[in-house]
């Protein structure tokens, strides 16, 4: 055990583990986190997905002691109280079944985002390919997607059904 | 009115605590954004109210844990003094929804607006035993008592404003909870003036909880005004700002982290094990063994993983191989003795019938064993303490986890309870029912809190299996293209299916060696169908394989446990026959069920052309045979059909789809579903399940298998055991909700079961579009590309 500095949703963090420790652990076990968590601890699911210095990374293969920069967890999108509008596209799409994989889903979808604002169909099925769902909510992450891609362009349901509020 | 019983303790406190809820209502007045925030509070739950989507109710008393009286409106409804009101209901939400449709149910009986309530779910001590999740019936049975105690709350408010205002109940009007006098308006009274933060007393009737019965009567379809409106799910917003505690969640002090450690070879004997192999280990506490299970508890999450990979153990692989390899088992099935066989029922003269057939079809049919591989692995929490034990679990028959738990480990049932929390994944009989059991026993062995988390390897390959199936089809068309004989074989690898939470099926039972006297018969299923074909033979077996305890390919229901099996083969050959025919595959179907007059209570014959023509209508479906003649691109495209129905709920589902001829990729493109459930509660909330439901089935359709060697399951991750992906999602999903056939006497149905009834044509409709696209017909489960491809170089394509 040493001690470690962590960088979490702005906040410095100190923990005492294991330096190989993978960071999902000391997410959820040490610090509480709920965002990130454990799938396949492979990095073949994306569930544990966090954003490190802008990167979608997945945190059950990434050891503590690399875990050097800015840390964004699913807690850590909304500003000020005011979700991400991803978060929001996926509350207005509702998106979700069990919910279990989201985080993967919108984490990964947040680093697609940042990184092209306005991706095609395509790069929108290739970006989030890693991210997998079991209850297959595919068709509606994507629309989620799609929504804020657009932006202000088209705020109406991106499947054609009538607004649901 | 009746002496007050056994209400929860739960709402014995909440009644006792007024002070402490009128904090949610000022919290919503003084907020800006009601549905949201609303959400919010029910998640922060500072009074333990509304648990069911908030943290765990650490701070209920310690037990015992009774049942809450099923008898006891009290025990499902309470009026709040803020004029709010919460739900309390034995059913668990796997993530369709089922919880948001209960409270528009009952919002709906009750007169009381949707905003203005919460509902809690499926734990032990706290919600009345509907017995959790299973079979896709939530809606279509439990909402039923659901609404009656809800009418029955609105009843007897409406009599003791009466009372109040010395006026006639029928001269009496309410709406959001306010009761008011017709002739004068101004007179009005709140529920929470009549009876907030108060018992009701009031004592329903009914032999068992689906029957459960006040004396008032349900509104008719036309008078619900929640119902059939899409409010939005209350628990999405919690789980997209990462707020909701999930069963995995939950941390308690001096809680500590176990794994298993699985056998080597399925069936193996424990012969011994190196504990000082892990002695050494920071945060090592024990090894826990008992007949063949093992497993390994650490202060550590990372370190129990570390201990249960380094522990030196020796097993014993079983005398005899447990299973024929994935490759072998559908002619090891073909090759085996029946466990169980029905009669074959007969209609007409099949042997005859055949016998004269202008055309005599054959073909045979495959399908694997498909796991859950739930997106989470197994997990668990148990709590020892103060002598009791407290599971918290996503396991979604949590009232059964709980009886069969206190069985195992020879507690009293009111010692202990379950307290159920969002999970991944549940469509049925998962690992999640064998985590539960593994984290009390070894709780009750170390006396510290343990979280069983199994690992992915563990999952894909352990968790329960839908059973394989093999099928022979046998079919007569006469020379005018009419069939008039069908014979249907089907075998299930099924011999041994486990049920739910009792002890014998857990597999930590299995391993320390329990066995059921006599094996769960299992089951092969028929189709579900209402062609009229005079001449019929169906026949149905069960065969086991080789090890029916303590195996990874324990069968178990998996989302409709033998839907997509059996329409699968059943519309697959249907399908070769509209092609020998050389019919269209729609007209086909419509001419079998047209041919019939049989209708039942339900008009499902009825019902079922009209979904299979509301599916080719909004498809724009061109009539004609297939497959449509082989053109020379790359990319060939065609589509097939299949319909079935489940219960009372008919689906008829279109797949378009584009094959590469060059790889063996199959994309389907487009899907169309018609779907007739009845009653729609939630149409957007229906929408999605059936979306994610046919995905599903896609998903095993062109991904799923379970393969094994002679001594184990090899398809133990993602890579492995694929599944479907961003990249083969659907560029349109078309979803038309029918209520009732378009016969305008008929009245509007009742509400039915969904989920599950649109898992059942996917398979086919793929198999069928396939082989409209490429003259290639797909008989084996899943349609991998290099399968596909196999199999399109074999026909020259």
């Amino acid at each position: 055990m040493s001690l470690v500095n962590l960088r979490v949703n702005g906040t410095e963090h100190t923990v005492d583990v294991d330096p190989s420790t993978r960071l999902l652990y000391v997410l959820r076990n040490d610090l509480g986190l709920r965002g990130p968590r454990f799938g396949c601890g492979l990095g073949q699911c994306g569930a544990c997905t966090v954003i490190i210095d802008g990167v979608a990374t997945r945190s059950c293969v990434t050891p503590t002691s690399r875990a050097t920069g800015e840390i964004t967890t699913l807690e850590g999108l909304a500003q000020n109280g005011t979700l991400d509008p991803l978060q929001q596209a996926w509350i207005d799409e509702q998106v979700p079944q069990c919910g279990f994989c989201q985080n993967g889903q919108i984490m990964t979808a947040k680093a697609l985002l940042d990184s092209n604002p306005n991706p095609t169909d395509a790069e929108i099925r290739e970006g989030m390919a890693g991210a997998l769902c079991r209850c297959m909510t595919y068709y509606r992450v994507q629309a989620a997607i799609k929504r804020v891609a657009a932006g202000a362009q088209d705020d109406g349901p991106a499947s054609g059904e009538e607004a649901i509020r | 009115m009746t002496t007050f019983t056994k209400v929860p303790k739960t709402i014995e406190d909440i009644l006792a605590s007024q002070s402490a809820i009128t904090s949610r209502r000022d919290f919503l007045k003084t907020s800006g954004a009601l549905v949201v925030s609303f959400s919010a509070a029910s998640v922060a739950s500072p009074n333990g109210l509304a648990a069911a989507e908030g943290d765990a109710p650490r701070g209920a008393p310690a037990g015992p844990y009774p049942d809450p009286d099923i008898r006891q409106l009290d025990s499902w409804v309470v009026i709040h003094g803020d004029n709010t009101a919460t739900f309390y209901v034995g059913k668990t939400d796997c993530g369709q929804g089922t919880g948001t449709a209960f409270r528009q149910m009952m919002c709906d009986e009750l007169d009381i607006a949707f905003d203005d309530t919460t509902l809690v779910m499926g734990t032990t001590d706290t919600t009345p035993d509907q017995g959790g999740s299973g079979g896709s019936d939530a809606i279509q049975r439990d909402g039923w008592p659901m609404r009656r105690v809800a009418a029955e709350a609105r009843r007897v408010l409406l009599e003791m404003a009466s009372e109040q205002f010395g006026v006639p109940v029928d001269q009496l009007d309410v709406a959001n909870a306010v009761i008011s006098v017709t002739s004068d308006p101004s007179r009005t009274v709140t529920y929470a003036e009549l009876i907030g933060d108060e018992r009701f007393n009031v004592t329903l009737t009914g032999n068992n909880v689906n029957a459960i019965s006040g004396v008032a009567e349900v509104k008719p379809v036309q008078d619900l005004r929640i119902v059939g409106q899409s409010p939005q799910r209350y628990d999405i917003p919690p789980k997209v700002d990462g707020s909701l505690e999930w069963a995995v969640d939950v941390r308690l002090p001096g809680m500590v982290h176990a794994r298993n450690i699985k056998p080597e070879v399925a069936g193996a004997t424990l012969r011994g094990f190196d504990e000082s192999s892990v002695w050494d280990l920071p945060g090592f506490i024990r090894v826990v063994s008992r007949g063949n299970y093992l497993a390994v508890v650490c202060e550590r999450e990372e370190q129990a993983i570390d201990a249960s990979r380094r522990l030196q153990v020796d097993w014993e692989a079983p005398a005899t191989a447990p299973f024929p390899t994935s490759e072998e088992l559908y002619d090891y099935m073909r090759g085996a003795t029946p466990t169980s066989n029905d009669n074959p029922r007969v209609v007409g003269d099949p042997d005859a019938a055949l016998a004269d057939a202008a055309q005599v079809l054959e073909a045979e049919y495959d399908f694997p064993f498909q796991g859950h591989t739930a997106f989470g692995p197994a997990h668990a929490l148990a709590d020892p303490s103060d002598g009791q034990m407290t599971i918290y679990s996503n396991d979604m028959k949590s009232y059964g986890m709980r009886n069969g738990i206190a069985e195992f480990l020879d507690m009293d049932r009111e010692q202990v309870r379950v307290v159920w929390m969002e999970g991944p994944q549940a469509y049925g009989r998962t690992a999640a029912d064998d985590a539960g059991f593994e984290a009390a026993f070894l709780a009750k062995e170390i006396g510290r809190p343990v979280r069983m988390q199994w690992m992915r390897d563990e999952e894909t390959a352990w968790d329960t299996k839908g059973p394989a199936f093999t099928f022979s089809l046998r079919g007569g068309l006469n020379a005018q293209g009419e069939l008039i004989a069908l014979e249907y074989d089907a075998q299930a690898a099924d011999h041994n299916h486990v049920g739910y939470n009792e002890v014998e099926t857990v597999l930590i039972s299995q391993l320390m060696g329990t066995r059921l006297p006599t094996p769960n018969r299992g089951r092969a299923a028929t189709p579900s169908e209402f062609y009229a074909i005079p001449n019929r033979r169906t026949t149905t077996q069960v065969v086991g394989l080789p090890s029916i305890w303590e195996t990874p390919l324990r069968t178990g229901n998996l989302r409709d446990p033998n839907g997509p099996q059996v329409t699968f083969a059943s519309e697959s050959f249907i399908d070769e026959l509209a092609a020998a025919a050389n019919a269209d595959p729609v007209d086909f179907r419509l001419n079998l069920i047209n041919g019939s007059t049989n209708e039942d209570n339900g008009f499902k014959r009825a019902r079922s052309i009209a979904v299979i023509r509301e599916a080719a209508d909004a498809y724009g479906w061109d009539t004609r045979p297939s497959p449509k003649p082989l053109g020379s691109e790359t990319i060939l495209t065609g589509r097939g059909i299949a319909y079935s129905y489940r219960s009372e709920t008919v689906v008829a589902e279109i797949a378009e789809v584009e094959v590469n001829r060059e790889t063996g990729h199959v994309w389907v493109k487009r899907i169309v579903c018609a779907h007739d459930c009845g009653l729609v509660i939630n149409p957007e909330g229906l929408r999605r399940t059936i979306e994610c439901g046919m995905l599903h089935s896609l998903s095993r359709a062109l991904h799923e298998e379970v393969q094994f060697d002679t001594e184990k399951v090899t398809s133990v991750d993602w890579i492995s055991h694929p599944s479907l992906r961003h990249t083969d999602t659907p560029e349109q999903i078309d979803v038309l909700m029918i209520n009732g056939d378009p016969n305008p006497d008929r009245p509007d149905l009742p509400h039915y079961g969904a989920g599950e009834a649109v898992c059942k044509p996917m398979v086919a409709a793929v198999a069928n579009a396939i082989f409209d696209a490429t003259s290639v017909r797909l008989r084996r489960v899943p349609f991998r590309d290099e399968r596909v491809l196999a199999a399109l170089r074999a026909a020259g394509v």
